[in-house]
């Protein structure tokens, strides 16, 4: 270590120039690293030196660096956002890491999430998920008072818990079945919580998970390793929430969806 | 498509399957090692082996044993057609093993289940085909005195190959003529390589039971907070500890006695 | 050209109502036929795709992140403005029009801001409809906050992710309409340039950030929802992505660029902690409702206190200054924005800052967690306490918030109309990327209602009236602007890709953030305005020549990207300290050294300065034309802004 408390560390990193060509792992040198740096920081730090060698930066999602868009991924020594719990990788500084420690950083890896390039991949089956039934239907305008649906504080709570998805994709990361179900039914819980949500909570919970199936994410056996991972903290109660509301509807009740929609 | 087959076809719908074969092979686990705990009743194996062709000649027992065996497979099958899918969710793997903090049997359910699967045709084939299909299996004759409650026991060979079993009155002497599973299942258990496959068997079965039986009420969706830890009490006490230790208890048992 | 502001005659509270009934609309079976391109989904792009294509309109929407839901306004914490006057505590439409009007230092549009106020209430109720988790009481009704500038609880709010779960709302409604095919969604496509065809906006030219193919598109009109220019100062609480290229490229194709120097500073950030840093953190100011805002009371204990010879708890009571109590006993530590940023700095200016840089005054919630319990804080902060924690390592339950301002938000923007229209006509501007609402400062918990009342009341009324007008004819798409704007976009990208000097546009960009926070931050004078000139231009000259670009279009390719931005930035930045330096008065934001009252107050001069500076592009290197469109006020008396 340094006089001044910054460290050196060693990246293996994923380096793939596109989801056709195969991709291998690079070693580079992250020298004099301050603790307080974010793990994005420090990413930057040595990009800047492969720019200045005129050589390709290490290409990474990133946008907003405080933990809430979700856009920053990295699968950093075996864990979706780094060692830390419920932070994201933005949010991960490199005091938690040793001086002359090799940190392996991969991309998320699941079927349904191809690498584009490098660390980044894309998620858009998420979108598409969302946009099979994750709203409640309601044109602008021409809505009640907001008072006048009371909601108790208790439910309104317990939706704002699941309404946290930053929909960044840890939960299928860390799945040993690449399933997406903690992301899913977050938004069908969060909405079918509410009283606002009920007219379509049935036809809801079948369009999202019929999307889910057919975006190729495999299905969950409640290992709890999303909910362990999740940097929102979201909870395993979602999943069975959505898989009580998915029977009741394919069993029990006249909501119908039809035939499954795999096209985007 | 069919409204129920798109369901049964779709991720939650083999979830489902899953969790109701696995709830109910559950639930004939406790049947089953009520039953069996006639093995430790000290009667020369009167108990166990009346118990036995009871099971094997009520008819409707009958009917369930063949749901049983169906549901086996069908847990089975689809636990493969699962996993085969959830393998595609993710073709190139990590290069770091993942350290996600979760339980060990929830990530080796399939390795548990498959242990489990070749310990059923190991189990089924020794006991169950042996004793239906078979003459490898003896039979005994128990006189049982109903006034004094005296037994007395003696081997058997009947006269006819189709021979199953016969229960007669000689005055106040009852006279049964059954199978003799009771001396077999003690041959088998003198066997060491019997006992450990027995004991492996059973602590796969704990961690299988261990995750899976408050897997399946995820799967089913009936997690509230207030149930939920006696549901997790349940699958862990009953299913994970007590019955694999009571079905592991009888292979040991029989080995030390027959050592005397 | 002329600034017309287009706003409605008649008395103020029924300018709106008359407005909407006098504009032309769209006959339902024609909706189809128009198409309508949305740049940005945020708040204000998202809803305003949504409820056009609710509407029967073809929306095309654009963002350049990798999903519509990551757009920076989820970052936004505290809440969203609306006077429902749930409370019983006098608050009213008027009262929330008047609060922005004076917070706004008497820079913003009347009839603008009280349009705002008006559809403030119906924003919450679509909101709620939308299944938006706002928080609650035990009855079920909804809560309300209090928030700096405002005397009255009209904050709504989800935990500190309001903005947030609006924008998940917002996202939602346009999930609806893209499953239903009226939205078309290109992510990871970013618009590098308009296309003005005969005088009207008719389409963009994107790349696209996956195989960075040029693509051109057309449509009726065109709006902007692209934000704020905050990333001009290269470290500000914006994410990395965001920036000003949308709005600077249609400026560059003849949109006026109006009040550019008007940047707010927001005062409860985490400080810098090094030559690292890529962005700062904004902690809500509703940290302000019961964190209590101190500095040491001499510039000797805070010294001491920097160098670790004490620690804070061994500064006894009588030895704090809690300076905004003591200079603004009324309003204490809920003063707005750029009172309580410029408060600060004079503090570090004092040298009595405290942290190892010097630069940070404490925000302490020792009496609020005697008060309420550890517990109450921890429901009301517990987030901003635990994001705190991850970034600074220290322990807000148990020792003081460190905070310095940092960059926030922009009011400047595209100069609009009434109708939200640039002087381009089919060119409209939404939400932060326009300048309409907020004057010189804008009052916290009023983007997101301001973004979401332009999105779903605003745009769904006035862009029928100007495409009634055009007609549905279908947009030429084999006009020679299209092919000519598309040449232009790749020159411009061949260029950047030629660059291959010495230095990283990071580097440039990072310059570029000192020039503009030294001279052109929270407080600018005629001297330093004149210097930051020079210096910007010597830095565009520079960039040209020694910026190192790598790889290729084709790709991936974010060097390419960051470079297109950082070169608009810069341009930008020039043109900020031009508009700084012709604001000759104090006002808001914009605070000129030279313009002071004695007790070192924002000093306005409304003779000469009520008005809004919209500056006209005239071609490279040219000065910049300034037209002035007088800010009228019939309703409100200007005052000096007092909280004390």
């Amino acid at each position: 270590m340094s006089a001044n408390g910054n460290m050196n560390l060693t990246l293996k990193v994923w380096r793939q120039k596109n989801s056709q060509t195969a991709g291998k792992f690079e070693t580079y040198k992250a020298e004099n690293i301050s603790p307080d740096m974010s793990f994005l920081e420090m990413l930057d730090v040595v990009n800047e030196s492969l720019i200045h060698a005129k050589q390709e930066p290490i290409n990474f999602d990133h946008d907003c660096r405080e933990g809430i868009c979700g856009m920053c991924s990295l699968y950093i020594n075996g864990r979706p956002h780094g060692p830390k719990r419920a932070i994201t990788t933005c949010q991960l500084h490199m005091r938690s890491f040793k001086d002359g420690e090799t940190i392996t950083i991969e991309p998320w890896r699941a079927a349904a999430f191809p690498v584009i390039k490098d660390l980044a991949v894309d998620r858009s089956a998420f979108d598409r998920i969302q946009q099979a039934g994750g709203y409640i239907s309601v044109n602008t305008g021409g809505v009640p008072d907001a008072n006048e649906i009371p909601i108790p504080k208790v439910i309104a709570d317990e939706a704002f818990n699941s309404a946290t998805c930053i929909g960044c994709g840890a939960c299928v990361a860390a799945c040993k079945n690449g399933s997406a179900m903690l992301f899913t039914s977050a938004k069908i819980s969060q909405l079918g919580m509410l009283p606002q949500g009920q007219p379509e909570r049935y036809r809801r919970v079948q369009s999202m998970v019929s999307q889910m199936d057919a975006e190729g994410f495999g299905s969950c056996t409640n290992t709890g390793a999303c909910e362990a991972e999740c940097p929102k903290e979201i909870t395993l109660t979602n999943i069975a929430r959505m898989n009580f509301d998915f029977f009741s509807a394919k069993l029990f009740r006249e909501e119908e969806i039809g035939e499954v929609n795999h096209g985007g | 498509m069919s409204e129920l087959k798109q369901t049964f076809n779709s991720s939650l719908g083999k979830k489902l399957i899953m969790a109701l074969t696995g709830l109910f092979l559950s639930l004939f686990l406790i049947v089953h090692l009520g039953g069996n705990l006639l093995l430790f009743s000290n009667d020369n194996g009167y108990s166990f082996n009346m118990y036995a062709n009871f099971l094997t000649h009520f008819p409707p027992i009958e009917v369930i044993a063949w749901l049983l065996y169906a549901t086996i497979i069908i847990h089975a099958i689809y636990a493969l057609l699962l996993t085969i899918k959830n393998r595609q969710a993710r073709p190139v793997g990590y290069a770091v093993t993942p350290k996600a903090p979760a339980s060990w049997s929830s990530k080796n359910m399939g390795l548990l289940g498959s242990i489990l699967f070749l310990f059923i045709v190991i189990h089924m084939g020794d006991f169950w085909y042996k004793y239906k299909y078979t003459h490898s299996v003896g039979f005994k004759e128990y006189r049982t005195n109903l006034s004094t409650g005296e037994r007395t026991v003696n081997d058997f060979t009947p006269q006819k190959e189709d021979f199953e079993h016969s229960q007669t009155f000689d005055g106040d002497v009852e006279i049964v003529k059954v199978k003799d599973l009771h001396t077999k299942v003690a041959e088998s258990f003198s066997m060491p390589v019997y006992v450990i496959i027995y004991v492996i068997a059973m602590i796969a079965l704990s961690y299988h039971l261990l995750h899976g039986f408050q897997s399946a009420f995820r799967t089913l969706g009936w997690v509230h907070r207030k149930y939920l830890p006696i549901i997790q009490f349940i699958g862990t006490w009953l299913f994970a500890v007590i019955i694999p230790l009571g079905f592991a208890a009888m292979p040991i048992v029989y080995f030390i006695q027959s050592l005397k | 050209m002329s600034l017309d502001s287009k706003i409605p005659q008649g008395p103020l509270a029924e300018k709106w109502s008359k407005h909407k009934f006098n504009l032309k609309l769209v006959n339902p079976a024609n909706k189809r036929k128009y198409n309508v391109i949305v740049v940005g989904t945020g708040l204000a792009g998202a809803s305003a795709a949504a409820s056009l294509a609710e509407l029967g309109y073809n929306v095309t929407a654009f963002c350049f992140q990798d999903s519509p839901r990551r757009a920076h306004s989820i970052a936004a914490q505290g809440g969203i403005n609306a006077a429902k006057n749930y409370r019983n505590d006098g608050d009213s439409i008027y009262r929330l029009f008047y609060d922005t009007i004076k917070g706004g230092d008497y820079r913003a549009r009347e009839a603008n801001v009280y349009r705002l106020a008006e559809v403030s209430v119906n924003i919450i109720d679509q909101c709620v409809a939308q299944g938006v988790p706002f928080a609650r009481e035990y009855g079920g009704l909804l809560d309300n906050r209090s928030f700096g500038g405002a005397q009255v609880s009209r904050t709504f709010y989800a935990r500190g992710q309001t903005g947030q779960q609006l924008l998940l709302g917002a996202y939602s409604a346009l999930n609806r309409q893209i499953h239903e095919g009226k939205v078309k969604m290109y992510t990871r496509t970013e618009m590098l340039d308009v296309v003005v065809a005969d005088g009207q906006a008719k389409g963009i030219v994107t790349r696209n950030l996956k195989t960075g193919a040029i693509e051109t598109h057309s449509a009726h009109a065109v709006l902007l929802c692209t934000g704020g220019y905050s990333n001009v100062f290269y470290l500000s609480t914006n994410a990395i992505g965001s920036n000003v290229t949308a709005a600077w490229r249609a400026h560059k194709r003849g949109a006026y660029f109006a009040n550019p120097c008007y940047t707010q500073i927001h005062p409860t950030c985490i400080p810098v902690s090094g030559d690292h840093q890529s962005k700062l953190t904004l902690m809500s100011e509703s940290l302000r409702n019961d964190g209590r805002v101190w500095a040491p009371k001499t510039a000797e204990t805070a010294q001491r206190l920097r160098k670790g010879e004490i620690k804070i708890d061994q500064i006894k009571e009588e030895d704090r200054d809690y300076f905004l109590e003591r200079k603004y006993p009324s309003f204490g530590n809920l003063v707005p924005r750029d009172v309580a940023s410029r408060n600060a700095k004079e503090m570090a200016d004092e040298g009595k800052g405290v942290g190892s840089s010097g630069l940070a005054v404490y925000l302490d919630f020792a009496d609020a967690i005697k008060r309420l319990g550890e517990d109450a804080v921890r429901a009301k902060y517990g987030n901003l306490f635990d994001m705190y924690l991850q970034i600074t390592d220290e322990n807000p339950y148990k020792q003081p918030m460190r905070i310095y301002p940092a960059v926030h938000y922009t009011m400047g923007g595209l100069w609009v109309d009434y109708n939200l229209s640039t002087n381009i006509p089919g060119l409209y501007c939404l939400g932060e990327a326009n300048f309409s609402d907020h004057g010189a400062n804008r009052l916290g918990a009023s983007a997101l209602m301001q973004g979401l009342a332009d999105g779903y009341f605003v745009i769904p009324y006035t862009l029928g009236d100007y495409l009634a007008t055009i007609g549905p004819k279908a947009v030429d798409a084999a006009h020679p602007a299209f092919a000519q704007t598309k040449k232009d976009v790749e020159e411009r990208i061949a260029k950047l890709l030629s660059l291959k000097g010495n230095k990283t546009v990071i580097e440039y960009h990072r310059e570029l953030g000192h020039i503009m926070w030294e001279y052109c931050g929270m407080a600018r004078s005629e001297e330093g305005l004149i210097k930051a000139r020079g210096l910007i231009q010597a830095l565009k000259d520079d960039f040209w020549v020694n910026a190192i670009v790598v790889g290729e279009n084709e790709e991936i390719n974010a060097s390419l990207e960051r470079a297109g931005r950082v070169a608009d930035f810069i341009e930008l930045g020039a043109l900020m300290v031009e508009d700084a330096l012709a604001r000759r008065e104090s006002c808001g934001g914009h605070f000129r050294v030279e313009s002071q009252t004695e007790e070192g107050e924002a000093l306005r001069h409304d003779d000469e300065f009520a008005y809004v500076a919209a500056w006209q592009y005239t071609g490279e290197n040219q000065p910049e034309v300034l037209h002035k469109e007088d800010l009228v006020y019939e309703n409100v008396k200007l005052t000096q802004r007092s909280y004390k």
